[in-house]
């Protein structure tokens, strides 16, 4: 499986996720030159969620989410910012959430997905 | 549980700080922080931990693990903080379920597959731990003797991870084959050994009974280097208090392997005159270390050409002679370490090294040789009682069958004369000749009155100042008592003068 394609996978896997979840995805792959965002989504409760998707064939190399980095949470919430400013949702509540996935080789799925971490 | 609390020691020097390693374990992203003034050995110490725990079998939580070591103040250096973290972790993730009893505490530095390795400081750790209250402790295996030698605080040694784990679990301790290391004596060096030098043996004896400082002065070749290693075998053995304090400071400095835990021996350290003055004084940026003159504590310093020093580190040595400790000042820390010692200065008479007093192999100039032992500073050379020239032994005196006095027979008559000394000083402040101080010296310890005129007589005449009236007076004490007289008489004052001034040069 080749990277584009993990991602989208592991994407869509969280997608589904949130909609089990009664969450409303307003937005996937939104990408400025600052960089993008994976997953935006309005939950029941009205609040805005930012996702993070961080998806891996194994553990070989660390946790998923250790992948995550100050630097990239720190660009995270700077998007987070930017998505709201442009979409005119300025001033709603929201917070930012994590997602491992983690496609184990005996064919099992690990979902490991953290809200509100950053 | 998602926290849990151990506890370890930090130390300054030889004191210890309690301190509580707190450890909790909290939803967010995988990450690592360490509180509370870490150095860089131990930031570095998430890397260790999470191939240790690995290795061992265990998982590494990926959670937010905040790590504080508290109080938070007190800048933390070294790997010891590595076994507390990693059990604290344990504990945290509810691996381990059994109690950490606050009277515990762990010290150790993980290697990647898990092993427990040998630290530095451990004997004056227990003396600490002890003192707060804890009466267990779990040290690296390779520690456990010097651990040992604190009484009451039970040890347990740990040669992994996994060791420390079942002790706490099921309180089994590894099982000590090894035979307790007996203290090593360097029995090999006696003054038997040494041919004639009659005057620089009397010199070394009256150092030895009184504590006074000491200078050889005398060509290459002739035995100064001999003469002064031999002074710890004729010194009295330490008393279990300076035993303890010896072996704590060569436990901080890492140098207690080498020397055998609870030696009874004095040490004797002879650095080289190419030495800093950091490394006599001792230091480093974080943790601060022993010098030179703290493992010469309670023992013997010497220092071998001692013109060649390069300018302070001489120096350096004013305040330790003066109060018999150093203070270092850094910006974590300020340190203060016992260094005590009896300081024995070796020179040459020249630069060439082979003045004798009669010139005939020397190719110094007369300004050369005048200059050279002027390198070192009076205020040094004022604190040192006794001079004395050690020339090669004679022709005679090499072929002669009669062997000078053992260590043993000397070292009888130095305890006896330092016991009749401690007896004369009981109700004092101090115990030994050299420290009685210059006012007693005038007063209550006056040498006997033809003793007191030979001394007034050359202060008068300007060949004694005020300050070599008082050294002489030791001197002459310690002649006294080597020969069981009550006071000096006239004959140990003009002895002792002659000692101070090295008449031979």
């Amino acid at each position: 499986m080749n990277k584009q394609l993990l991602g989208a996978r592991g994407e869509e896997e969280i997608r589904r996720y949130l909609e089990g979840k009664g969450a409303a995805v307003l937005d996937r792959n939104w990408r400025i030159k600052e960089g993008e965002i994976d997953l935006v989504a309005l939950t029941p409760d009205g609040e805005i969620i930012f996702v993070e998707v961080k998806s891996r064939t194994s553990r070989k190399y660390g946790d998923p989410l250790e992948a995550i980095t100050p630097i990239k949470a720190e660009r995270l919430q700077r998007l987070a910012l930017a998505w709201l400013a442009v979409h005119g949702h300025w001033g709603s509540p929201f917070r930012i959430d994590c997602a491992g996935v983690l496609y184990l080789s005996d064919g099992r799925t690990e979902i490991d997905y953290r809200e509100g971490v950053l | 549980m998602a926290l849990a609390k151990v506890h370890t020691v930090a130390l300054v020097g030889l004191v210890g700080h309690l301190i509580d390693v707190e450890v909790d374990i909290s939803d967010g992203l995988p990450g690592y922080s360490l509180l509370g003034l870490p150095d860089a050995a131990l930031s570095e110490s998430r890397e260790r931990l999470r191939s240790a725990l690995l290795n061992s079998g265990f998982l590494w939580p990926n959670k937010k693990v905040t790590i504080s070591l508290s109080p938070a103040w007190l800048p933390k250096s070294g790997s010891h903080y590595d076994l507390p973290i990693a059990i604290a972790i344990l504990a945290a993730m509810g691996v381990i379920t059994a109690e950490i009893p606050e009277s515990l505490v762990i010290l150790g530095e993980l290697g990647l597959d898990g092993a427990v390795k040998f630290v530095r400081g451990v004997l004056p750790t227990m003396i600490s731990a002890l003192s707060f209250g804890s009466d267990t402790a779990i040290v690296p295996f390779e520690n456990l003797h010097e651990a040992r030698a604190v009484p009451g605080i039970e040890v347990a040694p740990s040669r992994s991870l996994a060791d420390a784990i079942s002790f706490l679990s099921t309180g089994e301790r590894v099982e000590d084959h090894s035979q307790t290391d007996n203290p090593k004596h360097n029995y090999e060096l006696d003054l038997l050994d040494v041919v004639g030098q009659i005057p620089a043996r009397q010199a070394l004896e009256i150092a030895a009974i009184g504590g006074h400082h000491l200078l050889l002065i005398g060509p290459p070749g002739t035995g100064k280097t001999m003469l002064a290693e031999r002074i710890p075998t004729i010194l009295p053995e330490l008393t279990p208090t300076q035993s303890l304090e010896v072996s704590a400071i060569h436990s901080v400095a890492g140098s207690l392997t080498e020397r055998g835990v609870l030696t009874k021996q004095p040490p004797f350290v002879a650095p080289h005159h190419t030495t800093t003055i950091t490394a006599m004084v001792g230091g480093g940026s974080h943790a601060v270390r022993p010098g030179v003159v703290s493992l010469a504590h309670a023992g013997v310093l010497f220092i071998d050409e001692a013109p060649e020093c390069a300018s302070g580190v001489l120096d350096s040595l004013r305040q330790p002679l003066e109060s018999g400790k150093i203070t270092i000042s850094r910006s974590v820390s300020t340190v203060t370490y016992p260094a005590n010692f009896l300081l024995v200065l070796a020179a040459n008479p020249c630069p060439c090294g082979r003045f004798n007093g009669r010139g005939r192999a020397c190719s110094c100039s007369a300004m050369q040789i005048r200059n050279y032992l002027k390198k070192l500073s009076g205020p040094l050379l004022d604190r040192i009682d006794i001079r004395t020239f050690v020339e090669a032994p004679t022709r005679v005196e090499m072929a002669s069958p009669v062997r000078g006095e053992s260590s043993h027979e000397v070292r009888n008559r130095v305890n006896i004369s330092r016991a009749i000394a401690a007896e004369r000083f009981k109700a004092e402040r101090w115990s030994i000749n050299s420290q009685i101080p210059s006012s007693e010296l005038r007063g209550r310890f006056k040498a006997s009155r033809e003793g007191m005129a030979f001394l007034h007589n050359e202060l008068d005449s300007e060949r004694l100042s005020a300050r070599g009236f008082h050294k002489v007076l030791r001197v002459a004490w310690s002649l006294a008592d080597r020969d069981g007289r009550s006071i000096p008489s006239r004959d140990d004052v003009e002895a002792a003068f002659a000692m101070r001034e090295g008449t031979l040069l």
